[in-house]
């Protein structure tokens, strides 16, 4: 007969004594796995919002770029390339470049390996009476793009105005009622309205667009344009001074003008709005930090407690399971069984005790902590499934089962056979 | 000599201070031999049994059986030579209530393991009458067949000696002499047999009777001039 068929003999006789012993070890191991459950959903719903968070700032600081894209164009453009003796107070004076220059720069730029620039649009601008209307206006000449051709070809950020149309400043077409579809007459030359802008606020309100080619022929600048705008430029920072490095070296007769106001308004806003994300981003990670120190706080009171309680409860059934049994130990005792055996007979049922409560409190401790941890990221539930965590409670339950039932074991060991023979 | 107690003292410590339970007391049973020790209530004899088992050590004196000194051996040792050597029998039984029959039979075999415990327990108990009592908890036996049971317990293992406290002390006659009868049969195939009680009826069944009172023997033929002698043989 082995200690094992006792063992499960008495229990099985004493169903309440284990019973008892049961829920105090399976109380006790729910409560650590189910805190820790906890712990872990909490950590697994912050990596959730954290990387929502991240996603949300990413998209976020997406559409910022966009929106500072078209902002930009909107605004002007980065760079502006001008003849070398063009004088700056005279362009600032007049809105426009009194000097020029060869259209084929614009090729040639665009034909470069240049890498800083992404958008190249030559025009022609000058300021003049448009006689028909008797009011001053800008007229500009332009082509649309120049397709860089070392580079991918990129969405073009202002179109060509075909040969025979006009696009017109919101103020001019305001005040000259014009629309979609009328026709204008310009310096002798007849024009269809193909757009009007919205109201911007600048000389853009009173300008004309119109093709290169034809304003080259009204101006009577045949093959002549006054200035090249670089849009998308990578010039915030000192990068401004590779640009220009870049320019002079194709086109050394040319000067470079920075719209710096605009480029750093853009970066500034973009790192601004970065920053206020990253503090949101840095907020939220410090809300649930301090949420889950708390969750720890009290999981790492309760527990104790909660552990330190079921041992003390465990300590006395195993007291009052020895003292019920005084008389089995002395005739076991009578018969031959060491102590020895009577110990392993108390702690081999503490480990069984333990084994069975360490497996039934994680299964409860693995639920209840994953049905109060309200976590979305897997609606399974697997996420709580934590072999370290059962093989945890599996090693602690039994420990603290045997630890309880050292004492009981040692008085049933030390227990005097012919005291207990006699007394009972 | 198969039991030998040599001077075997032991005292408890009572309310007016140490008492002597069992004084000087020398006894000699062989194989073969069924001794009985008659006395009252609180006279020694239990604790003369008990002491003689190796439970209970001794304040002074040595037990020898089968010519080892038991209380020269460590607890672990004493319990081995038990578990081989010593069987017990109670006026209480001590069945283990949670087994069967079968199983408190088999319970010595956890201290000493041996060969075919399972069909020596039941050929035990076909002998003391049992085999339709095998799967049976005590609780749903009778007394008599509780304590056929624990005889059938208390020879597993062949011992050489029987420690007999009491066993027909909660029997009807009937019964009692079942029990008797098997001791004796116990003792007539070389074991050797120690019965205290207090059951006159006991008494016809042993080879030989010893008197005892507060602690000490007392022979028969002294019995009636109160003169006392601690030393008794039985050969």
């Amino acid at each position: 007969m082995s200690i094992w068929h006792l063992i499960l003999r008495e229990i099985f006789h004493r169903k309440l004594n284990f019973g008892l012993g049961l829920i105090s070890v399976v109380i006790a191991v729910t409560c650590l796995t189910g805190a820790m459950t906890l712990l872990r959903a909490h950590d697994l719903e912050t990596d959730r919002i954290v990387a929502e968070r991240e996603a949300e700032t990413a998209q976020r600081m997406k559409e910022l770029e966009d929106d500072y894209r078209k902002m930009m164009l909107k605004m002007g453009f980065n760079v502006l390339i001008l003849p070398q003796d063009q004088n700056l107070g005279d362009l600032y004076a007049d809105d426009f470049a009194s000097h020029y220059m060869p259209e084929e720069y614009a090729t040639r730029l665009a034909n470069s390996k240049i890498v800083t620039i992404n958008h190249l649009l030559p025009s022609l601008q000058q300021k003049l009476k448009w006689p028909e209307q008797q009011r001053t206006i800008i007229l500009i000449g332009t082509r649309g793009e120049v397709p860089l051709l070392h580079r991918d070809m990129k969405k073009p950020l202002l179109d060509a105005v075909p040969p025979g149309t006009v696009v017109v400043g919101h103020e001019l077409a305001q005040s000259l009622k014009l629309s979609k579809g009328d026709k204008i007459t310009l310096l002798g030359r007849d024009f269809t309205v193909t757009t009007t802008y919205e109201e911007r606020g600048s000389k853009d309100d009173i300008t004309l667009w119109i093709d290169l080619k034809e304003a080259q022929d009204l101006l009577g600048k045949t093959g002549q344009i006054n200035a090249i705008l670089a849009l998308e430029c990578e010039c915030a920072g000192d990068r401004l001074a590779q640009i220009r490095r870049e320019i002079s070296a194709i086109l050394p007769d040319t000067q470079v003008i920075e719209f710096a106001s605009q480029a750093l308004a853009r970066a500034e806003a973009r790192n601004r709005a970065a920053d206020e994300a990253e503090a949101a981003l840095l907020a939220e990670k410090h809300n649930r930090a301090e949420m889950r120190s708390r969750q720890e706080s009290f999981a790492s009171i309760l527990v104790p407690l909660v552990v330190l309680g079921a041992a003390a409860w465990l300590a006395t059934l195993g007291i009052a399971n020895v003292r019920s049994r005084l008389a089995e130990i002395g005739i076991l005792r009578a018969i031959g069984v060491r102590g020895s055996q009577i110990m392993l007979l108390f702690l081999q049922k503490a480990i069984l005790l333990g084994l069975v409560g360490g497996a039934i409190g994680y299964l409860a401790g693995v639920m209840i902590g994953a049905s109060l941890g309200d976590v979305v990221v897997a609606e399974n539930g697997l996420w709580a499934w934590d072999p370290a965590l059962l093989l945890m409670a599996l090693l602690v339950a039994p420990v603290l089962s045997v630890v309880a039932s050292w004492i009981p074991a040692i008085l049933a060991t030390r227990q005097d056979p012919a005291l207990a023979l006699r007394e009972s | 000599m198969l039991l030998g107690v040599q001077r075997l003292t032991k005292q408890y410590r009572g309310p007016d201070g140490r008492v002597d339970a069992v004084s000087e007391v020398s006894l000699e049973v062989d194989a073969g031999h069924f001794v009985a020790i008659r006395g009252p209530s609180g006279c020694g004899k239990t604790t003369l049994l008990l002491a003689a088992g190796g439970l209970l050590k001794p304040d002074d004196g040595q037990v020898m059986v089968e010519g080892q000194n038991l209380y020269s051996l460590s607890p672990e040792q004493r319990a081995q030579f038990r578990a081989k050597r010593i069987g017990f029998v109670f006026q209480q039984f001590h069945l283990v209530p949670y087994l069967s029959v079968l199983e408190n039979v088999r319970v010595p075999s956890m201290a000493w393991p041996m060969e075919n415990a399972a069909a020596r327990a039941q050929e035990l108990l076909e002998m003391l009458g049992m085999s339709h009592r095998l799967h049976h908890k005590p609780d749903a036996l009778s007394t008599g067949e509780r304590q056929r049971t624990a005889l059938a317990r208390a020879l597993l293992n062949r011992p050489g000696l029987l420690l007999a406290d009491e066993p027909t002390g909660n029997l009807d006659r009937e019964n009692a002499e079942g029990v008797l009868q098997f001791l004796t049969q116990f003792a007539h195939d070389g074991g050797a047999v120690l019965l205290v009680t207090h059951d006159d009826y006991a008494l016809g069944f042993a080879d030989r009777t010893i008197k005892m009172r507060e602690g000490r023997f007392h022979s028969a033929s002294e019995e009636a001039t109160d003169e006392t002698t601690n030393e008794a043989n039985v050969s």
